[in-house]
């Protein structure tokens, strides 16, 4: 079973239905006991990460997904899900976030050139760094592949975790991994069959 | 980089596609869901279902169809059509939509965009304004563009994304109907006061159109359009063929593996 973690944040509707396309067995739980025997672990969140990771450390969930993730229990965070992975976050002030991956979640707006909008919204290609084994997250798409993007703020400082860029004028982090913690900036809910074949390599892992 | 969005516009009304749509291939040219898997396999970036049923029933049932839709098909969804207040942005949300298009709705109250973006997120508010010209200046329209309400058009889209509204659709009264292309005067005027995404709607007739719109305009960031679509007068996949070929960057229908 996979447990996508409920903590009152975002509309998590169509990721329920991506995972139930899949036939993955999942449960959208805020229950300790019922997260602690998943196999896996999906963290999702759409909006302000101050907020969001306030709501991790009320209910004590920040703590137990970092818990699960230490015991090599693979971890998912999809779009704020995986900025909450981050050490930190600049988004309305300076604010913590769970430390699972090293680095910053800044504003794109002072890195992509004049013209382009902020948010990114839209379908971007996701790229693979030279010299880097594919992630086994993407064992299913190609480079080149196109998700659904939809943010004001990317992952920085986090190099040796980044397993997919996306082009915004500047070269923007589209996913990181370390270990058995994986990010993803864009919506593969909503990313089509693009989407369902990262979900697809998630749960077969 | 990113691509230009093609969006087609369905108009549903109790639970139903209206509209004419000419598809040979689908049992069922009216269900919504079919519809909209039809685009989604067929390369639509997006989805916009209008819902311009008048009763709660009505409503109702297109919150049903909605969550049919949303659980069929993985590419964003818009709503609109009546929304006026905060419960019906929940409404729609929980059913899967992605985002939120208000109109009328936001003119007779205009903090409901700053609660919705405060609430959801900007991404999540679309302001989708109907515009013509008149007197000199573009104003905004109502009531489906019957009503002239005096508002200057580039200041309401102005306020509209200063208070949250994430997207703005301009949909050209003028050019609406026609099939003579989009009206470029004015999304290039509106562009220049953007700084969120802007979707032309109204007045596509042909792909030429759209070639046009992404070239004489290269900030626009999507077109939308229902009939022709609808009519099978112009397919996604070779509007995007085109569109490629022209140097515009869109998402293959296809995938490159």
């Amino acid at each position: 079973m996979i447990a996508i973690i409920d903590y009152g944040v975002g509309n998590i509707f169509s990721l329920v239905s991506s995972f139930r396309r899949i036939g993955a067995d999942i449960s959208l739980t805020g229950d300790r006991k019922e997260i602690e025997s998943a196999e896996k672990i999906i963290l999702p969140g759409v909006g302000a990460f101050a907020d969001a990771a306030e709501k991790l450390r009320e209910t004590g969930l920040g703590s137990l997904v970092k818990e699960q993730a230490a015991d090599g229990k693979p971890l998912l965070g999809i779009c704020l899900g995986m900025q909450l992975l981050f050490e930190r976050s600049m988004e309305y002030g300076e604010h913590e976030g769970l430390g699972l991956i090293e680095g910053d979640v800044v504003s794109m707006e002072p890195v992509v050139p004049e013209g382009y909008k902020v948010p990114q919204i839209g379908w971007n290609a996701l790229h693979f760094p030279e010299g880097r084994e594919k992630s086994d997250i993407f064992r299913n798409i190609g480079e080149g592949d196109y998700v659904y993007f939809v943010h004001s703020y990317y992952g920085t400082n986090c190099e040796s975790s980044v397993i997919a860029t996306t082009d915004y004028g500047a070269e923007l982090t589209a996913a990181v991994q370390k270990d058995n913690v994986y990010g993803l900036q864009f919506h593969p809910e909503k990313s089509g069959d693009v989407g369902l074949d990262i979900l697809r390599a998630f749960c077969e892992m | 980089m990113i691509t230009k969005r093609i969006i087609p516009c369905l108009d549903v009304k109790d639970g139903r596609v209206v509209k004419g749509v000419n598809f040979k291939d689908l049992a069922d040219v009216s269900s919504p869901v079919e519809l909209g898997k039809y685009y989604s396999d067929h390369g639509a970036d997006e989805l916009v279902f209008y819902d311009i049923t008048a009763s709660a029933e009505g409503r109702q049932l297109f919150t049903d169809i909605l969550r049919e839709v949303a659980s069929t098909i993985f590419i964003p969804l818009s709503v609109g059509g009546g929304i006026r207040t905060i419960d019906d942005f929940d409404r729609v949300l929980k059913c899967g939509a992605d985002k939120v298009s208000v109109n009328s709705g936001a003119i007779a109250n205009p903090d409901l965009i700053r609660e919705a973006a405060e609430k959801y997120g900007n991404q999540c508010v679309v302001l989708s304004v109907d515009a013509a010209r008149s007197g000199g200046h573009y104003t905004v329209f109502t009531k489906g563009g019957r009503e002239d309400t005096g508002m200057d058009a580039l200041e309401w889209i102005a306020r509209g994304q200063e208070m949250g509204a994430g997207e703005i659709v301009l949909n050209s009264i003028d050019t609406d109907g026609v099939k003579k292309g989009f009206d470029l005067e004015m999304l290039k005027a509106v562009e220049e006061i953007a700084h969120v995404p802007v979707i032309a709607s109204g007045g596509a007739g042909s792909i030429e159109d759209f070639i046009t719109l992404f070239k004489e305009i290269p900030d626009i960031d999507a077109g939308l359009a229902a009939s022709i679509f609808h009519f099978g007068e112009v397919s996604i996949a070779d509007l995007k063929d085109r569109l490629a070929e022209e140097g515009i960057p869109v998402r293959p229908v296809r995938r490159a593996q």
